[in-house]
């Protein structure tokens, strides 16, 4: 990609720990103040993990609950209060941040060979609006919690909730501005500051699959916000805009909702694929098959994903022609995804294929990817929808998306570039281990729920027909062996940032920009503006390099 | 009830069609497995660093490919799409002659009222193949009335009529769930459908304290509020007959013109100024909070059937 050919680079001589970097300050202060878009990154991991830590405390304890069909641990409200928990905090303060933020963050600036993102003060300010609304949904929490969900359907969220409401959604209004300012320094920075010759298909794919995400993050979340607060007038003020018995109408907050919330299950997903076009080449030594194709899928995905909301509303009565439309475009806006899927599997051919841990998270998120996608398809066709929406179908396609897609994409990003952000190496035998942990105990967590929904059990239900336990019980122990592979990284990782062996700077002798400077990389990225002269992936699988990371 | 399955019973007409096409997409999911997974399966064996295999001359794309898999998906997806859409059409229309039951949600059960006048909750006796057509309304937030049986569920919404039908096939006792969150005990708002035989649901009809039907209740309700005293022949106030409204397209004061549906009629009922018949002056007091849900549906159902009565057409200006 660069003039210096980054496949060359001899990992063993340049194996050592960059003395002078982007992590050389130890002070509070230093972290507290940075504009540094890497600390940035690293600043967002450690938010989103207390709030991933606290959401999956919840879900456990759902499924703990769910284990008996007559429940009996808590009361009802408890449980309804745990799954708005879990399903608010998984949503607006880990996963539309966790690749965006972190790894985007990380990345993005180098991978475009600039020395940061456009607006290095902003950046800042945007975690700092994250903390700041994720204190407000912490202190909601504290003070009781919320029992409306986490889609807050009118009018029980406005006039007959008697939890938490307005702080919960102060908390992810304020997130929400944080995610604007993200998204719009991410479409700067990819148009303002991108290295000489750096021209638009010669971008990484990680990076057009952020700049999609950017779009909608810019302009979807303008409308949640705006949806929280007209919530918040007629809850406070009772300014009748949702409840009929004040002249409102529920189904508009609905429109309102899923016309933000559907684009942003996109912003849920994108970014995972985007990591997985990066991690399918630099494995299997091959440029990505279709270059163009999968670019152009992410922004086909962004776009028409603004059309497709009233699919969540099949059976809200809503019009049945606007049923149609909206079914037909959900079968559309499919395509694109199965156009990368078979891409990345055409990459593969003629490939020398290394079973790293991330190439096994990329695997692994092809697998759970078209098994979440195509029960879309399910979703997405009208009259079976009518059966089977609100139910625990749901919950095991979205869980297939959200967390066998974009949380496996994530995982699979951060082993790839933890030698880059820490300048370490992680245990290659534990990160194997771990990747197949989650892959066989997420199955087995989420499969059987696909049945259940189809069986009838609707979701957010705490009691429930004894004929529905076995498959609770078969999820509940999913659950446990998923929990297992979700803390060994988080153990190796905090091990390796102290004892890891030394990364050098290219270990996957990646040709990504963002591998041609030491690791970890200097405060300012690059000692001299890299100049790409060609394509990216530049990888030949002819030529045999070792990337066992044990045989370092 | 409680056995074990891997599918939910079959009771409807409406279950049929929707298996159908849900096997279907199975078998479509298993090939679209099978097209992505076995390649991947023999590249990752095949390509595996340090096997044998010829890598020369490997291909970095090709329109014709992309253009081909972008093709074939589409087409299944649009085929997928009319099946579907067609099936939902035939599940969302209400069909003629269909045995009403009006439905009532509410934090946290279910009130149903049969057109005889019989009243239950949480639970919903009918006769097998009989066409069933409920009308449903809630009186606090957003519940939906599911039954897996059935394969049909429909939310149900404060201030608003939505409808659901279904024809049974099989007797027997099915699950009714609340499949929309409604607060601290939707979980506890479930019930269950009893399908019999028509000789049994005739029997079942007659047991318990005898009530008087629907239609009954309403014309009583429309003397003892004072419907009768605008809207008579007779009245000393200028309001329309409400003989033969049902269905009819009315005009509006202000030029448009509706069709007097179950929703038009309950909106004339509680919120009069929001749509004036034309030629008439805004003198209906609104009933919102005088009249309970049952209550409404009960005029509504007194005033449908005296639409299908022919009258004249006095009062009119
Ligand atoms: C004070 C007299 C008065 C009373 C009492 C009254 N209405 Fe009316 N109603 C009117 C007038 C005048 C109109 C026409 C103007 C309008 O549309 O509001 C009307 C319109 C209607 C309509 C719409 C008819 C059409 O042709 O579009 C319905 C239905 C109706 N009323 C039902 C009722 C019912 C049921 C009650 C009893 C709960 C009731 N009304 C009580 C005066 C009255
Ligand atoms: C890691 C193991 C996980 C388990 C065992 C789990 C389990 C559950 C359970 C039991 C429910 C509630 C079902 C209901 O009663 O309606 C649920 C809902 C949900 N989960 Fe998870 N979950 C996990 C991870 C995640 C992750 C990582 C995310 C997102 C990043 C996520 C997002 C959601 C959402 C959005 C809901 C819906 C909440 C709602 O209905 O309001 N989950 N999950
Ligand atoms: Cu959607
Ligand atoms: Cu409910």
């Amino acid at each position: 990609m660069n003039a210096r050919v980054a496949t060359e680079i001899d990992i063993r001589t340049e194996g050592e720990f960059a003395r002078e970097s982007y992590l050389s300050e130890h002070t509070v202060r230093s972290w507290l103040l940075t504009t540094d878009h890497k600390r940035i990154g690293i600043l967002y991991l450690f938010t989103i993990l207390i709030f991933f830590a606290i959401a999956s405390v919840a879900a456990a304890m759902m499924r703990i609950e769910l284990l008996h069909p007559t429940g009996g641990l808590m009361t009802s409200e408890t449980y309804n209060k745990l799954f708005t928990i879990h399903g608010t905090l998984m949503v607006w303060f880990f996963l539309i941040p966790s690749i965006p933020a972190v790894l985007g963050n990380f990345v993005l600036p180098m991978m475009i060979g600039a020395r940061d993102v456009a607006f290095p003060k902003l950046n800042l300010t945007s975690w700092y609006l994250f903390v700041f609304g994720g204190a407000f949904a912490t202190w909601s929490l504290i003070r009781g919690g919320v029992d409306t969900g986490w889609t807050f359907y009118t009018p029980y969220s406005t006039t007959y909730a008697n939890s938490h409401v307005i702080s919960m959604a102060a908390g992810v209004f304020i997130a929400g501005f944080s995610t604007i300012i993200t998204g719009m320094n991410f479409i700067v920075t990819t148009h303002k500051m991108r290295a000489p010759g750096l021209t638009w298909f010669r971008l990484p794919l990680f990076v057009w699959s952020l700049y999609a995400t950017s779009l909608i993050m810019v302009l979807a979340t303008p409308v949640l916000a705006m949806t929280l607060g007209l919530i918040s007038l007629e809850r406070i003020w009772g300014v009748g805009i949702f409840d009929p018995n004040l002249g409102g109408d529920p189904i508009l907050f609905q429109h309102m909702f899923w016309f933000y919330s559907h684009p942003a299950v996109y912003i849920m997903i994108l970014p995972g694929m985007g990591v997985v076009s990066e991690l399918i080449p630099c494995f299997s030594r091959k440029p990505i098959f279709g270059y163009p194709w999968v670019g152009c899928a992410s922004m086909a995905i962004a776009i028409l994903g603004f059309l497709v909301w009233g699919h969540h509303m099949f059976v809200s009565s809503q019009s049945v022609y606007a049923g149609m439309i909206f079914s037909v475009l959900s079968f559309l806006v499919a395509v694109p995804s199965g156009v990368k899927v078979f891409n990345w599997t055409a990459t593969l051919h003629k490939g020398s294929i290394h079973f790293t841990t991330p190439m096994l998270y990329a695997l692994g998120f092809i697998g759970l990817f078209v098994i979440g996608g195509l029960t879309g398809l399910f979703l997405a066709a009208l009259s079976v929808d009518v059966h089977v929406h609100d139910t625990y179908f749901i919950i095991a396609h979205f869980h297939y998306i959200m967390v066998g897609g974009m949380v496996t994409g994530f995982m699979g990003g951060l082993h790839y570039w933890w030698p880059k952000i820490t300048g370490r190496l992680y245990p290659e035998i534990w990160g194997k281990l771990a990747a197949l942990t989650t892959f066989l105990g997420f199955n087995l967590t989420f499969f059987p729920l696909f049945i259940l929904g189809y069986l009838g059990q609707p979701r957010r239900y705490h009691v429930y027909p004894p004929e529905f336990q076995i498959f609770h019980v078969l999820s509940t122990a999913g659950a446990s062996i998923l929990g297992v592979g979700y803390v060994m990284p988080l153990i190796y990782f905090i091990w390796s940032a102290k004892h890891g062996r030394a990364a050098g700077p290219n270990p996957w002798r990646a040709t990504g920009l963002e591998w041609q400077t030491s690791s970890p990389p200097p405060k300012h990225n690059f000692k001299e503006t890299p100049v790409v002269t060609g394509k990216p992936y530049d990888y030949s699988a002819e030529k045999d390099v070792d990337l066992d990371l044990a045989n370092l | 009830m409680d056995q074990f399955h891997l599918f939910p019973p079959q009771a409807s007409t409406s279950a049929q069609e929707v298996d159908h096409l849900y096997f279907t997409l199975i078998l479509i999911s298993l090939f679209f497995i099978t097209v992505v997974f076995l390649p991947i399966l023999y590249f990752c064996i095949k390509y595996r660093r340090g096997s044998a295999a010829d890598r020369s001359n490997p291909l970095n794309g090709s329109n014709l490919i992309e253009v081909g898999w972008t093709t074939l998906p589409t087409l299944m997806g649009l085929a997928l799409f009319g099946w579907g859409a067609v099936d939902y059409f035939r599940i969302e229309r209400k069909p003629a002659n269909a045995l009403q039951v009006q439905v009532v949600g509410k934090q946290w059960m279910w009130k149903v009222q049969h057109a005889e006048g019989k009243q239950e909750i949480n639970e919903l006796h009918i006769p097998v193949d009989r066409t069933i057509a409920l009308t449903l309304t809630s009186q606090d937030v957003i519940h939906s009335f599911f039954v897996p049986a059935f394969r049909v569920k429909q939310d149900v919404v404060p201030g608003k009529y939505t409808s659901e039908w279904f024809k049974p096939t099989r007797p027997g006792e099915y699950h009714i769930f609340c499949s929309q969150y409604c607060g601290t005990q939707h979980a506890k708002m479930i019930g269950r459908v009893v399908v019999m035989q028509p000789e049994a649901y005739a029997r079942w009809l007659q047991t318990g304290e005898q009530t008087e039907s629907i239609v009954r209740s309403g014309e009583r309700l429309f003397y003892d509020r004072g419907c009768s005293g605008c809207h008579s022949p007779n009245s000393k106030f200028h309001a329309p007959l409400l003989q033969g409204l049902y269905r009819k397209p009315v005009p509006l004061a202000d030029g448009t013109m509706v069709t007097a549906d179950d929703q038009y009629l309950r909106d004339s009922i509680l919120q009069p100024a929001k749509q004036i018949s034309a030629g008439y002056d805004n003198i209906m007091p609104s009933f919102s909070g005088h009249l309970t849900e049952e209550e409404i549906m009960q005029l509504i159902a007194y005033v449908k059937s005296i639409g299908r009565e022919e009258s004249p057409d006095q009062g009119k200006p």
